[in-house]
């Protein structure tokens, strides 16, 4: 995409997108980022997008809207979005500055991600299972 | 006694030069006359020690003891000047007697009848030459002062040191994280949640759900008495951040009174998942997690 290593990473497994963040954004890479992985759910086909923000130790409220902008988009394209890897410091942070990432669902690590995509998917898209991890 | 009486002739022969004025010749002097008579002295401040019921729950040995290595230092400071070494070995000894349950009013007591022992016999020397025991005294009394002050302040910073300490460990203890099942935390919460308790909890909580990858953490506050608006908040902005992390908050056992508070005090619960008693949190819990409910629901 850019020269430079990369500072993000969008790989596909099976019907899910992986994005991995690693290392702080600036507000251009993330809108750059937000384009690359909406273009890349539309190429892929894909149904569930999981971005991996383990790398970050800090997020900001731009940064928090862009991945809840992401997710939305996401949705309308036909894919849901997990954001898993919120470390505890930054996610008291964001608590503490009454950034969320609103309806999006969050879950520990990629792991975790993975196992809700596949839990959501096969039976209808229901939002019992949304609530299954609050 | 002969050692003593020895060691007072070395020290006589050779008195150290604590300064160049002639006064301060009279503590040397007086550092000999003690340590000339360290037996009897002790022996006396020991008795005065029991007549006052002080340091009672030692044994006689142990009070022997302790008082012979306090008249030592004691006299060695007199001489010397030096507070450290005093410092060192007052600390030392409040690390011994403290847990012995030795108050701060006896080791203070100890002390001034020391200084008061050491006095009269001071008194006893000089009795002839009255202008002479007033130069004594003057060069004794700040010294003896200023060891009684060391002796008592090292005590309580020992002690300080000690309920802080305990206070570090009891807070440690206060808010453990307790793995119940796979992925499921519980919180007991007992005693007062203040601002540092809070921040403590949410540290603990957070990392706890990394470590044991939970899902659902039940906080019971079941024993917290009451919260204000500051620990409130911190709780919402701990159920954000938990959800952050992937985890779910269920919490429990909120008491009438912290009921009303957040109602009161206008917090935010649209976000926090409440329920009436740590049973049917863990119950709710379980569901969440996707266990089957029913009888399974009480957990040790």
């Amino acid at each position: 995409m850019d020269s430079g290593p990369a500072l993000v990473s969008i790989l596909r497994q099976g019907d899910n997108l992986i994005a991995s963040i690693h290392t702080a954004l600036d507000d251009s890479e993330m809108v750059r980022f937000q384009r690359n992985l909406v273009d890349e759910i539309g190429q892929q086909r894909s149904r569930g997008v999981i971005i991996d923000v383990a790398a970050l130790d800090v997020l900001d409220s731009f940064g928090s809207r862009t991945l809840r902008a992401i997710a939305e988009m996401a949705r309308l394209r036909g894919a849901e979005t997990v954001i898993v890897g919120i470390q505890p410091d930054v996610a008291f942070s964001m608590a503490e500055l009454g950034l969320g990432t609103g309806s999006v669902h969050t879950a520990l690590d990629l792991e975790e991600g993975l196992e809700y995509l596949s839990g959501i998917r096969l039976p209808a898209r229901d939002d019992v299972h949304r609530h299954l991890g609050l | 006694m002969t050692e003593d009486s020895a060691t007072a002739e070395r020290l006589a022969a050779d008195f150290p030069a604590l300064d160049h004025k002639d006064e301060d010749q009279l503590l040397p002097q007086l550092v000999a006359h003690l340590r000339q008579h360290r037996s009897r002295l002790r022996q006396e401040w020991a008795s005065r020690i029991q007549q006052a019921h002080l340091l009672e729950a030692m044994t006689p040995q142990e009070t022997a003891d302790e008082t012979t290595s306090v008249y030592d230092n004691y006299v060695e400071v007199l001489e010397t000047g030096s507070v450290e070494a005093l410092q060192h070995y007052a600390r030392d000894l409040s690390e011994r007697i403290i847990p012995r349950g030795v108050e701060t009013h006896e080791v203070v007591g100890i002390v001034l009848l020391l200084r008061d022992v050491l006095a009269r016999s001071l008194f006893e020397k000089y009795q002839q030459d009255f202008a002479l025991l007033n130069r004594v005294l003057d060069a004794y009394e700040p010294a003896a002062n200023r060891i009684a002050n060391t002796v008592a302040v090292s005590f309580v910073e020992e002690r300080e040191r000690i309920i802080r300490q305990q206070q570090d460990s009891i807070r440690e203890l206060s808010t453990p994280v307790l793995p119940v099942r796979e992925r499921l935390l519980i919180l007991p919460i007992i005693g007062v949640l203040d601002t540092e308790r809070a921040r403590q909890l949410t540290e603990q909580l957070l990392t706890g759900i990394r470590t044991h990858r939970a899902r659902v953490v039940v906080i019971d506050i079941t024993g917290v008495p009451d919260v204000d608006q500051a620990v409130a908040n911190h709780l919402v902005r701990t159920v954000d951040a938990s959800r952050l992390m992937g985890a779910g908050v269920i919490i429990t056992g909120l008491s009438p009174k912290i009921a009303e508070t957040l109602v009161t005090i206008g917090v935010d619960l649209s976000k926090m998942n409440t329920i009436g008693d740590l049973q049917s949190g863990l119950e709710e819990a379980e569901r969440m997690l996707g266990y089957s409910s029913g009888q399974a629901g009480t957990v040790g």
